[in-house]
């Protein structure tokens, strides 16, 4: 009973055991059947999922005589960029001729102001529920959930009456309240269960400083909360930047957001089908949200775990 | 170097470490047939993954383990011979206590009778017949902590593991499942290994303690001798509530007699009992506050006033604080005797009691 | 019951109601009052304009017995219940492999989920490229020697929808890879050091623990792709505009066509309430299931 804090030098035995045995860790290969398998499979995949990337942006570089000639696969022989500047700037829609930039400032100026307005509005209210509930409210609540299920299909032309009687049809302003009001049910949860989640105590005490509901709303909630809003703006950027049903239905040739230009650049049926143009002009649209995700990464991943739910 | 012959466990220079982050340390410990072995340490000592070592959940980077006497440091768990209990029980949700009992069984494809004969045994020495048809989620915490230890119980093995199956319990039914798996020992005779950071629990269920720190164990004894002889300063604080008290000073030899001496409080050490021959030159002096009399005249090879800075009565008995010289000095008397705020009293002790370390190393004089 | 003490029950947290105003509206006037209404003029025979003129079911026969919403229905049907199966299956086997303490965890797991960034459009028109009979797959796979392979789905009726399937798979597995992922990583431990010990085997642990355990996760990622399912319309338009002829027709694309094309809005109404009816029928069993047992927990 004395061995404690006393090692034996390595490789002394004691009487009773087997002098040699395993010793150590087991001996394990790098190439072992197992690990072979896992990376195997995971690489494979991996290369499935890249491949239609590689394969756009392939294809934009090169011209049309070489794409008519090689496969789709094969790397430019020789870079051009002129499709780049093409999709940008001049493609053809069969409506106008002005490429996608046109459709790029219309997502623009139609993301930016839905992105501020929905998520004002949505975390304003998830506060409002979370910290001043009043009769009734959770009855809205749930009926803003559960009409978040609803498909957009039903709802699409009783809007399409408001905005009309409102004179908005057709307007980036129509365009910008209907995302803010399809944001809502997905914002307000996500901001309701984060301030829900904060200590009752910090807002109570707040309250006995003698704040009110905007005091405390600005000066104490909206400070606590960035990440939140990180999250939010991800969702929303991806989200509304990505819209086509909306883009399509409420807006007019000269306001269609990008990815309408998009398609109609695409699949215009008119002239010959430059296919290095419309990759070119389809990684331009893609763009946008990429370089949201790539740059936000574990946080894009909390965004859509939240989003998820809208379907 | 004394190794046990007949070993149920035996653990041989065992190292472990998660890339650079050195866990276990050359640790050696042989476990008796039927010993009950507490292994006691501070948050993040490296018990549960000593545990996971010998249950062979981890893979360790250097050492060997042998279980009655096979190394099985190479083996999978489950051909090791040994049951484990966990802290969160571990039960699966969706299957019945008695599937949870007989699961492993049927898929190492042991005959439906001695699955039955298994089950209705470990339902009987646990007393969960009448919980066999339940989900864990309808059973209460200490149910389910007998449903675990049933699971390994089933099994059939010669070594228990237990990762701290108590402490997610309330304080109450901890105190009767602690009675219940000693009686289970008992019974079973089994090797069983047990990890804890609840002294208590160590000090009423062990046969010897193992007290580790930072992946090193510092003593490994029977419950007493480690709190009367703790090896190190370290063993003396982690055992005992209220802690034992340290007074820093120097050991002095005045006209042939050892004294600590700590500004103007002077203890006689002829009575405590060196572990080898002392020199003079900076230690700390132990002693525990139940080993301080209080009030009680002379009489004590030690005695001195000091004055009272705080109580804190606690039923059965009250604490005292005092300032001894101007070291905090604590001393736990009965509750008829509790003096008043900023009282003078008198304490006195016999240093046989006390334990003294070197000041630098911290190891026990 | 004088004034001073008691304050009109309307403006106790006045702010909060204010501020609450645009999700009430939105819930009563657009959810609860779109739905309402369209419901209501599916019941006329409303062509350009909306006008309350009753016919009854009509608009409900000439849907059902309408070629291209019968081929819309049948195509939803394949779709949803091989996306389902697939997305389920696919995902929980990514999420599986990834939890297996592997290297470059984040990087695979960047890979499979970056196409759900990317928009449905974006989505359809890179796989019509690759698609593509005369330089896609079948052209490079035909120039590489074996000049009898055939894969054109897009321009095959008989199987556009997997070409339709594939593209929605490629976009959408990564979310479901990565809630399976967050539901493995929720599973204690513990759990799996205990099959350890018992013995036992890794697949029959994922098969009779694990996965049991996940339920809910499981019902979330139905529910999602139930949703998704029901609405999916910009991949079709962007991937084939629903050709060849009416082969890759779906129901929300036979709503929009009715209602902005065909100038027949009843129809649309119709075939719009049909899509409700289809979303309640899953919805309301996974809501009751969610939300109606907690309360008794
Ligand atoms: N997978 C791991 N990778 C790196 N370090 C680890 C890992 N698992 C445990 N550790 C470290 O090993 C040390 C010992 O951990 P261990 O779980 O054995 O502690 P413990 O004594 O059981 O503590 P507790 O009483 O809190 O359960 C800790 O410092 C911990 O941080
Ligand atoms: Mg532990």
């Amino acid at each position: 009973m004395s061995d404690l804090a006393v090692s034996l030098p390595a490789g002394t035995d004691s009487i009773g055991f087997e002098a040699s045995g395993p010793r150590g860790p087991k001996p394990r290969h790098v190439f072992s059947r197992r690990n072979i398998f896992l990376y195997g499979t995971l690489i494979v995949v991996a290369l499935y999922y890249l491949l239609p990337l590689y394969v756009m942006v392939v294809t934009s570089l090169k011209g049309m005589p070489e794409i008519r000639l090689g496969n789709i696969f094969s790397p430019p022989l020789e870079i051009t960029f002129e499709p780049w500047v093409k999709a940008w700037s001049s493609a053809c829609t069969g409506l106008n001729c002005d490429g996608l930039s046109r459709g790029f400032w219309n997502s623009v100026r139609i993301t930016v102001p839905s992105v501020i307005l929905s998520i004002a509005i949505a975390s304003v209210n998830g506060y409002a529920l979370a910290n001043w509930r009043f009769k009734g409210a959770d009855t809205f609540f749930v009926i803003l959930i559960v009409g978040a299920f609803i498909p957009y299909q039903v709802m699409i032309y009783p809007i399409v009456i408001i905005l009309r009687e409102i004179g908005l049809y057709g307007s980036l302003s129509g365009l910008v309240i209907v995302h803010s009001i399809f944001g809502m049910p997905i914002l307000t949860l996500l901001f309701r269960n984060y301030f829900s989640s904060m200590p009752d105590e910090l807002f109570r005490a707040a309250r006995v400083d003698g704040a009110g509901f905007w005091g405390i709303y600005f000066r104490i909630m909206l400070p606590m909360s960035l990440p939140i809003f990180v999250v939010a703006i991800i969702l929303q950027v991806t989200g509304i930047w990505n819209d086509f049903l909306f883009g399509v239905v409420y807006t007019r040739p000269d306001t269609y957001p990008m990815t309408v230009q998009l398609n109609n650049i695409v699949n215009s049926v008119q002239g010959v089908k430059e296919y290095n143009v419309n990759m070119a002009a389809t990684i331009l649209t893609g763009l946008v949200p990429l370089v949201v995700y790539f740059v936000s990464g574990k946080l894009f991943v909390r965004g859509i775990a939240a989003g998820a739910v809208k379907g | 170097m004394t190794r046990l012959e007949n070993a149920s466990v035996s653990i041989q220079d065992l190292s472990l470490n998660f890339g650079a982050i050195s866990v276990l340390e050359t640790l050696n410990i042989d476990v008796a047939e039927g010993e009950f072995i507490v292994l006691l340490g501070p948050s993040g000592c490296g018990k549960s993954t000593l545990l996971n070592c010998i249950a062979g959940l981890l893979d360790v980077s250097d050492g060997r383990i042998f279980i009655k006497g096979k190394n099985v440091t190479w083996e999978e768990p489950k051909n090791r011979g040994i049951g484990m209990v966990f802290q969160s029980y571990a039960l699966y949700p969706q299957m019945t206590v008695e599937k949870n009992l007989s699961f492993g069984l049927r898929v190492a494809g042991i005959a439906k009778d001695e699955i039955a004969k298994r089950i209705a045994r470990a339902a009987e020495i646990l007393q969960i017949e009448p919980l066999l048809q339940r989900k864990p989620s309808a059973l209460s915490g200490g149910q389910r902590q007998r449903v675990a230890i049933g699971r390994a119980l089933v099994r059939d093995v010669d070594v228990f593991l237990f990762d701290e199956p108590l402490s997610n319990l309330d304080a109450k039914l901890r105190a009767e499942l602690r009675v219940e798996i000693k009686l289970l020992h008992s019974k079973l005779q089994n090797t069983m290994i047990y990890v804890t950071h609840d002294q208590i629990e160590a000090m009423t269920l062990a046969d010897r303690i193992a007290v580790m720190k930072g992946g090193v164990i510092q003593q490994l004894d029977a419950p007493q001798t480690i709190y009367n002889r703790p090896v190190n300063r370290f063993v003396a604080g982690f055992l005992g509530s209220p802690a034992m008290n340290f007074l820093d000073g120097r050991l002095e030899k005045n006209d042939g007699n050892w004294h600590f001496v700590a500004e103007d409080v002077r203890i006689p050490l002829a009575t405590y009992a060196f572990e080898k021959e002392p020199v003079p030159g900076a230690a700390v002096f132990g002693i525990r506050p139940e080993h301080v009399a209080f009030n009680s005249g002379s009489g004590w090879p030690f005695t001195a006033t000091a004055n009272v800075v705080v109580v804190e009565p606690m039923g059965s008995d009250t604490l005292v604080w005092l300032k001894l010289g101007n070291q905090n000095f604590t001393v736990r008397v009965t509750s008829e005797r509790t003096p008043n705020n900023a009282d003078t009293v008198s304490i006195g002790f016999d240093p046989m009691r006390a334990s003294l370390f070197d000041a630098a190393t911290g190891a026990r004089l | 019951m004088s004034k001073s003490e008691r304050p009109n029950q309307l403006f106790r947290n006045l702010n909060a109601k204010v501020a609450s105003i645009p999700m009430v509206l939105t819930a009563l006037v657009i959810f609860v009052g779109g739905s309402a209404w369209t419901v209501l003029y599916s019941f006329t025979n409303s062509k350009l304009l909306p006008r309350l003129n009753f016919v009854g079911l009509d608009q409900y026969y000439r849907l059902w017995s309408t070629p291209r919403w019968l081929v819309s229905i049948e195509n939803l049907l394949v779709y949803g219940v091989l996306s389902l199966v697939f997305s389920l299956v696919i995902g929980f086997i990514l999420a599986a492999l990834l939890d297996q303490k592997i290297r470059f965890e984040d990087t695979f797991r960047t890979i499979f989920l970056y196409p759900f960034a990317l928009s449905f459009i974006v989505t359809g028109l890179v796989w019509q490229w690759l698609l593509n009979p005369e330089f896609g797959i079948q052209g490079v796979v035909r120039g590489l020697g074996w000049e009898s392979f055939s894969f054109d789905p897009l321009y095959n009726s008989e199987i556009v929808i997997y070409g339709i399937l594939i593209a929605a798979l490629w976009q959408g597995t990564g979310l479901i890879m990565c809630l399976m992922l967050a539901g493995l990583r929720g599973i204690d431990e513990d759990i799996w050091k205990a099959a350890r010990v018992d013995g036992i085997p890794t697949l029959k642990t994922y098969l009779f623990i694990i996965i049991p355990m996940m339920r809910p996760v499981f019902i979330t990622a139905l529910v999602i792709i139930a949703a998704g399912i029901v609405k999916v319309y910009d991949l079709v338009v962007a991937q084939t505009s629903g050709g060849p002829g009416i082969a890759s027709e779906v129901p929300a694309k036979y709503v929009y066509d009715y209602m902005f094309f065909a100038q027949n809005l009843g129809q649309g109404f119709a075939a719009s309430t049909m899509m409700l009816l289809s979303v309640v029928v899953v919805i309301v069993p996974w809501a009751y299931l969610e939300f109606g047992g907690k309360k008794h927990v």
